[in-house]
């Protein structure tokens, strides 16, 4: 704690502290009470002297249920969360065999295919979706979930590998040893002995490639076409402005609801999602 | 029942069967080839592939749903000439360089604050990583309704406490579009600096903060010569995942602006996706992109290099 008077913690402490949290969290509670805020009360300039802004005297929820019920939300859920889950399954997959491979097997090769992990690590999605886009449409995915669930991996694998191999090289050498000796193959000391220890890596891992899935845009935006596909993110994004109209009640809903399942996942493990985080820049 | 009985039993019973897969599977390198080959497929066919396609479309005038032929490096000079394509990317760079400049200063404060005990420390942790997880797309949208001119809470703010006088049009002022946008960004990303930093920070032996406390030096000179070189290594990753998000970034601008007005805010991504998917001109699109390559490749060489230096030192 801060040593010396009471009013240095506040400068030096609570007030910065306070402001970093009000700037951080605001945009949500606008988001909040927008989408409960009637149409009249909503597009009242901020000029004018009865606006209020931080809240509502008539809270409604018509905007909530005229997004459950006139537009394909639920559906872009769905598809959202079909889309995520698969792609992470595949992703902590993959990236389960290659982080154990690169880590505890020795073969030629193993350094230059571990870099190139880390480089596919690094490429953003912005750089290939033009190409992809191209290739998806010859591949015959265009507009399907899976045009998501086959490209997601791309960046989700060599995360999971990168933050895996963390795990898998803290976990000693005798062990696995010991369960060869006893008999055990190669393969079924790595099932039975080297996974279930890794287990918090593998949560993890799962955490954060589920919410990079879910918040995954310019792919989705490229790849899918018609309402009925798409994902939450591009959903809002195309479907609720029509024109040059916006409907800020229906978005404001639509964002709050689409940021609920991330939300809800991740109060439930906040530990091993800044574990995945943190490890994730670990060099 | 003798010794010699039991041992023979030993030396006559059948040895485990193992099937030629398992036989395989025991040799390391088999059994890394087999777990490795999804990887490869997949990084192969939607990395690697692309990658070669992109090069391909960049040097060809392809359309959607024409093929194109083999032009040159036509695209690449074209863009040189494009007033637009250096605009956006004088943007990138500004955008770049500002953000992180803000991301890394906001995100360290917040993580040496966070880094104290103090009441309600997990609890408001938890909270300061939303922006951060929840989708990117979705939050702006909630900061595009706060910039909107004629309902803006931020303008109704600044009015009230008497430091503007009249509306500020945040995104529709080509001179601010590209603040109001850096801001968004900033916001997005300090979460994420800070709670990696703040693990960084939890790494260092509170012993040598004491030490140095003992010996006599400030709070700032501890900071600057002890917390700080120690937090180097961490921090150098941290900037070089956000420089390159940052550099590459689309959905943030695409919502907020869609890289208006008149360009003010045009990114290499924005206008690789107007050109690319927009127009329909696939091969200008893809040389867009692919411009953006030759910096990022500098960025991670350079950065990667750095990381390695401060790590031996």
């Amino acid at each position: 704690m801060i040593e010396g008077a009471k009013w240095r913690r506040w400068v030096y402490f609570y007030i910065p502290l306070g402001v970093f949290v009000l700037w951080l969290l605001f945009p949500f509670y606008w988001m909040l009470v927008t989408s409960v805020r009637p149409d009249r009360e909503l597009y009242r300039p901020w000029m004018a002297p009865n606006y209020a802004p931080f809240w509502t005297a008539h809270p409604t929820l018509v905007h909530i249920t005229d997004l459950l019920t006139e537009t394909l939300f639920i559906r872009w859920m769905a598809n959202t969360l079909f889309i995520a889950i698969l792609s992470t399954v595949i992703s902590l997959f993959c990236g389960l065999l290659a982080g154990y491979a690169l880590s505890r097997l020795k073969f030629r090769f193993a350094g230059t295919l571990g870099t190139g992990i880390f480089i596919t690590y690094l490429v953003p999605q912005t750089l290939l979706f033009i190409p992809l886009a191209d290739i998806i449409r010859d591949f015959q995915l265009g507009d399907t979930p899976w045009a998501l669930i086959l490209t997601y991996p791309t960046f989700l694998i060599p995360f999971c590998t990168w933050l895996l191999m963390g795990y898998f090289k803290a976990i000693p050498r005798e062990l696995e040893e010991c369960a060869r000796i006893d008999g055990a193959t190669r393969w079924k000391a790595m099932l039975y002995i080297i996974f279930p220890i890794a287990l918090p890596g593998i949560l993890s891992a799962g955490i954060f490639a589920f919410t990079l899935s879910w918040n995954e845009f310019i792919y989705a935006l490229v790849f899918l076409s018609s309402a009925e596909q798409k994902t939450v993110s591009v959903g809002v994004t195309s479907e609720l402005v029509r024109g040059d109209v916006f409907f800020w009640g229906q978005l404001m809903a639509g964002a709050l609801l689409g940021s609920i399942p991330v939300a809800f996942i991740y109060s439930f493990f906040v530990e091993h999602y800044v574990a995945g985080l943190t490890g994730s820049v670990k060099g | 029942m003798a010794v010699s009985d039991i041992v023979a039993q030993r030396v006559y019973a059948p040895a485990p069967r193992r099937s030629a897969a398992t036989r395989l599977l025991e040799d390391e390198r088999w059994l890394a080839a087999v777990l490795l080959l999804p990887t490869v497929i997949l990084l192969g066919a939607f990395i690697a592939y692309p990658f070669a396609e992109g090069v391909w479309l960049s040097v060809t005038d392809a359309r959607v749903g024409v093929p194109g032929s083999f032009v040159g490096l036509q695209n690449f000079v074209a863009l040189l000439h494009d007033s637009i394509f250096r605009v956006a990317v004088w943007n990138t760079f500004v955008y770049t360089i500002v953000a992180t400049i803000f991301k890394l200063a906001l995100g360290l404060w917040l993580a040496l604050l966070l880094n104290r005990n103090f009441k309600g420390k997990a609890f408001t942790r938890a909270f300061i990583l939303l922006p951060f997880i929840i989708p990117t797309v979705l939050s702006t949208f909630a900061w595009k309704w706060m910039f909107d001119p004629t309902f803006s809470v931020i303008n109704w703010t600044l009015f009230r406490l008497g430091l503007i006088h009249g509306r500020i049009n945040w995104l529709g002022d080509p001179d601010l579009a590209l603040i109001s946008v850096i801001i968004v960004n900033v916001w997005r990303g300090v979460p994420f600096f800070a709670i990696s930093l703040l693990a960084g920070l939890q790494t260092i032996n509170p012993e040598l903060q004491e030490a140095a406390a003992i010996d006599g030096a400030r709070p700032w000179q501890r900071f600057w010569h002890v917390t700080w070189p120690l937090l180097l290594p961490v921090t150098m990753v941290v900037v070089l995942f956000s420089v390159i998000q940052t550099f590459a970034d689309f959905q943030l601008v695409y919502v907020l602006t869609g890289g208006g007005p008149a360009n003010a805010t045009q990114l290499f991504a924005t206008y690789a996706y107007q050109i690319g998917i927009g127009t329909g001109l696939l091969s200008q699109g893809a040389a867009v992109s692919l411009a953006m390559f030759p910096f990022l490749l500098l960025i991670v060489v350079v950065q990667l290099l750095y990381i390695r230096r401060v790590e031996v030192h």
